[in-house]
């Protein structure tokens, strides 16, 4: 097997567009991702501009009622799963490895594998388009409006297996993160030492680990449904449509807070940054932070209130939802007993954090009028509950991911963000919003359900829809400032140096844009705010910060290497799952592309096993099994696990033998724990650090 | 770029020294392994959910065949008696490769997958024959989580059996050993945890509700809707 990865020599480009197709280096991937994903939310918004510009004046017919059902399905499938989803993944690629002191993600090829399998799920949904059969029964699908008989064209098929290839992509995430957060923590990084970002990534990991496989199941069960002719939601074949909606609940919940979290640890790395404060009760923080991911868990049902679940199971979503209200709330308390007392610096990324921690407080209290369960009952289905889905991932998730973006692009581009031009974003994102979605709540109160593709003029919600379509304006012309915000600033901004902010965590430490390696010495972390304890420290002594990367020579570093086959195994898995729109109606041979798709998948995963993490480039002729690495073994097991669900971990892989011992070693050990000799040249004697 | 003119000849400097070197993978244990479990913990979900489906339609199908008509315990008492052997055969394989037996290594790999191929030999036999008497997936709610639940484990044990020729095929050539002994242990954490699924599905599904038949079933031993579901737990 060794020849498969023979036939097809590595890949070695630094530069250029083959460099990015084959990097497996996670600020690369993190780019990838933010960009990808920025570019989806620019369509979601289009679509979202479609609706609103439909909604503008009552009695509209600019677009027909199946059209608009696409837009809004497609609307808030992309803003979930392409746009929120990626860009926090865009976020734990890049911060990360930076925010714990390690060199990559545990499993780096996984992490490119990752990020192309959800590319290509995200075209996969939309070339829904392409067939003019973009799915259109809402962001939730309920059954039984999804059964063949009510939606009879490709549609949903599109939308399960889209979703299915999107959630092989958040597990493999998923997975790296948490075993890269476990794993990867450079030495005196305990638990408790962790940033909030990284806790709040290690619990949406965890989230995703765990919530996906339902939705899989139900998403299995729907496709079933439509192309084998199962009855899980079919009530003439004694099927119950609400299982459907306690399977989606069951994910859609946790998702919700898969959403929200990586949001809310961006926010608590900014307030304390720009307050010159820790952060205030940071253990409080974290554990309503894990308080929040155990008790996700228990109010799925509250999405069911108008089903009929019967008084028992009504009062008990109705308290467990009024419960979660609560660590939610001690965080908004910690966060602004942050700024309590505070040097507060009001910059852009700082507004926006704000602004996160007002709007969301919208949007919880909305929230918790839906826990009502009477409340919720007139509220179900109305623009109420838009306006209060977009106050907490607009205002909530997306405020936040928009502060991160500012407060790390210093550190991804080496330049600053303009101020300026950040601010005036700031402020029309923030008026614009408001201006569009607070009219929806009383559009809900009054009755105006969501979903409609018009109204009539005398119901009397003229004036607030079109109020609202205004405020669209306001968020498009936001939008646009961003974008040239991101042109200048690249061209014209001067160097803003490796530490702009004075910030506390230890991605601050190493030059911006950090070098391939990241850390050029792996640091000892002495407490949480590990930046701040040594630039306060060299104050205080009078010594100048030493810079790490002069102590080192860079190429000693051994990086994991590019490849081709995290790409050729998304491929496969794209033409998997794609593969099954095309029924030839035959009896036995009914979806053959499959196949085709399985065989690359085996074949990605194959050459994959075989292909060492690290290339060595002194020009031996290295046989796999005895490879030193930095770190980053493969696991392309787990790729099919997750991909070809269900499936095993072929894993015949490299791993490091000591060959001064003779021990198996982890793939992250650059020393060996049983001999202490250097594992790269295990014949030289141990140094101390000098 | 520079890192990757890697030089063998000088000593890393920059790797941590000798006492952090466990704190480097700070919890001591091995990636992969790490992986493999939250995988499992994953998977865990994923049959949790298809069998959950499966309890909630429990004796709600409308048509027969039922469960008490074709479900036949004892034949699949023999293939669980077999897939259970086959959990022991994996033991003996990785205490092989820790010994360095390697003709243990590859006869104990091989009759792993050849009991695992028996108990899908079982599976195949038993489809087919549910088939013959008019069970198919579209048939009934019986039949959409039948072969829904027991074919996805079905398919999972057939990679399993994929895996474990691969490793085998690696041990013919002499690569696995105390060293390499991560690999086989992977591959049977998946094992018993496919394994342990099956005791939950003949449980489940032969054992209990192997006598189940249409909605007349005495409704107090059946949570017969989703809410009474919710009401039992």
């Amino acid at each position: 097997m060794a020849t498969i990865t023979d036939v097809i020599p590595r890949p070695a480009s630094q530069s250029g567009l083959w460099s990015w197709i084959t990097t497996v280096d996670h600020k690369r991937i993190g780019v990838l991702y933010g960009t990808t994903a920025f570019i989806f939310l620019l369509l979601g918004g289009i679509e979202a501009g479609i609706i609103r510009l439909q909604l503008a004046v009552p009695d509209n017919t600019m677009i027909d009622p199946d059209t608009f059902n696409q837009m809004f399905t497609m609307h808030g499938t992309t803003m979930i799963f392409l746009v929120v989803m990626p860009l926090s993944a865009s976020f734990f690629n890049f911060v990360i490895p930076l925010a714990i002191g390690a060199r990559d993600v545990a499993f780096p090829r996984l992490n490119a594998f990752s990020y192309w399998v959800f590319l290509f799920g995200g075209l996969l949904l939309n070339a829904s388009f392409l067939t003019n059969q973009a799915p259109d029964a809402g962001w939730f699908s309920y059954a039984n409006l999804t059964e063949k008989p009510f939606s009879p064209n490709q549609g949903l098929d599109y939308w399960a297996l889209g979703l299915q290839v999107l959630g092989v992509s958040s597990l493999a995430a998923a997975f790296n993160f948490i075993v890269t957060i476990v794993n990867m923590r450079a030495p005196g990084m305990s638990l408790m030492r962790m940033p909030l970002f990284v806790w709040m990534t290690l619990v949406t990991s965890i989230l995703l680990v765990l919530a996906f496989p339902v939705i899989t199941v139900g998403l299995i069960e729907l496709t079933f449904d439509r192309n084998f002719g199962t009855n899980f939601f079919v009530p003439e074949g004694g099927g119950d449509p609400i299982l459907w909606q306690h399977l989606f609940w069951v994910f859609g919940h946790p998702e919700v807070y898969i959403l929200i979290l990586p949001a809310m640890g961006i926010v608590s790395e900014i307030l304390p940054t720009f307050s010159r404060k820790p952060l205030f009760g940071y253990p409080v923080v974290v554990f309503s932070g894990i308080v929040i991911g155990i008790m996700g868990w228990a109010v799925w049902s509250h999405h069911m209130f108008t089903v009929g679940l019967g008084p028992v199971a009504v009062s008990v979503f109705t308290i467990t939802t009024m419960l979660i209200a609560v660590p939610t709330g001690v965080k908004i308390f910690n966060w602004i007993g942050t700024l309590w007392g505070g040097q507060i610096t009001l910059n852009t990324a700082m507004l926006f954090a704000l602004g996160f921690v007002a709007l969301f407080i919208v949007g919880g209290l909305s929230g918790v009028s839906h826990a009502v369960a009477p409340s919720d009952n007139q509220q179900q289905d109305t623009y109420y509950i838009v306006a209060h889905i977009h106050y907490v991932l607009f205002g909530g998730a997306l405020f936040g991911i928009f502060a991160g973006i500012f407060y790390w692009f210093p550190k991804l581009t080496g330049k600053l963000l303009h101020d300026g031009l950040g601010k005036l974003h700031f402020w029309l994102y923030f008026i614009g919003m408001n201006i569009t979605f607070f009219p929806m709540h009383y559009l809900g109160l009054n009755g105006m359900p969501r979903r409609i593709y018009t109204y009539a003029s005398e119901f009397g919600w003229d004036g607030l829809n079109m109020l609202a379509s205004l405020g669209y304006l306001v968020l498009f012309a936001g939008t646009l400032v961003f974008m040239l915000n991101l042109l200048i600033s690249l061209r014209k901004q001067p160097d803003a140096g490796h530490d702009p902010w004075d910030a506390p965590g230890l991605e601050w430490s190493i030059s911006s844009p950090p070098p391939v390696y990241n850390f050029a010495k792996i640091p000892e972390v002495e407490g949480l705010d590990h930046y701040w304890i040594v630039k306060r420290r060299a104050a205080a002594e009078g010594t100048p910060i030493t810079e790490p990367e002069a102590a080192v020579d860079p190429s000693t570093i051994h990086m994991p290497s590019p490849s081709y086959w995290p790409l050729i195994t998304a491929i496969g898995v794209l033409i998997l799952a794609g593969g099954m729109l095309y029924d030839t109606g035959w009896d036995y041979i009914r979806f053959p592309i499959p196949f085709i798709g399985g065989i690359i998948c085996f074949i990605g995963i194959i050459g994959w096993s075989n292909e060492p993490a690290a290339e060595e480039h002194h020009g031996g002729d290295d046989h796999a099994g005895e490879h030193p690495m930095v770190h980053g073994d493969a696991c392309p097991g787990v790729v099919a696990a997750v991909a070809v669900r269900p499936a095993g971990m072929a894993t015949p892989s490299v791993r490091m033998i000591c060959s001064n011992c003779g021990n198996q070693l982890s793939a992250s050990f650059r020393f060996c724990p049983y001999c202490g000799g250097a594992v790269e040249n295990p014949a030289e004697p141990q140094h101390e650090e000098g | 770029m520079a890192h990757q003119t890697a030089h063998h000849t000088e000593t890393s400097h920059h790797a941590p020294v000798a006492e952090h070197v466990e704190e480097h993978t700070t919890t001591g244990i091995n990636h992969r392994k790490l992986l493999m479990w939250v995988f499992l913990s994953s998977d865990c979900l994923f049959f949790g959910s298809l069998i959950a489906t499966y309890m909630v339609y429990r004796g709600q199908s409308l048509v027969g065949p039922y469960p008490v008509d074709i479900i036949d315990v004892p034949i699949t008492t023999i293939s669980t008696f077999v897939l259970l052997c086959s959990s022991f055969a994996m033991v003996r394989a990785l205490a092989a490769t820790n010994e360095d037996r390697q003709g243990a290594i590859l006869f104990w790999l091989l009759t792993t997958a050849f009991l695992g191929a028996i108990f899908i030999g079982f599976q195949v036999y038993e489809f087919n024959l549910f088939r013959a008497e008019g069970l198919r997936i579209d048939t009934n709610l019986f039949g959409s989580t039948f072969f829904t639940l027991t074919g996805f484990h079905g398919a999972h044990v057939t990679l399993g059996i994929v895996w474990l020729l691969g490793l085998a095929w690696i041990a013919k050539k002499g690569r696995l050993g105390p060293k390499t002994a991560l690999d086989v242990e992977l591959a049977g954490l998946y094992w018993h945890f496919v394994d342990i699924v099956w005791i939950v599905i003949f449980t489940l599904i032969y054992l209990i509700g192997g006598f189940d038949t249409g909605p007349a079933v005495d409704p107090s031993l059946v949570p017969h809707s989703i809410t009474g579901f919710l009401g039992l737990i």
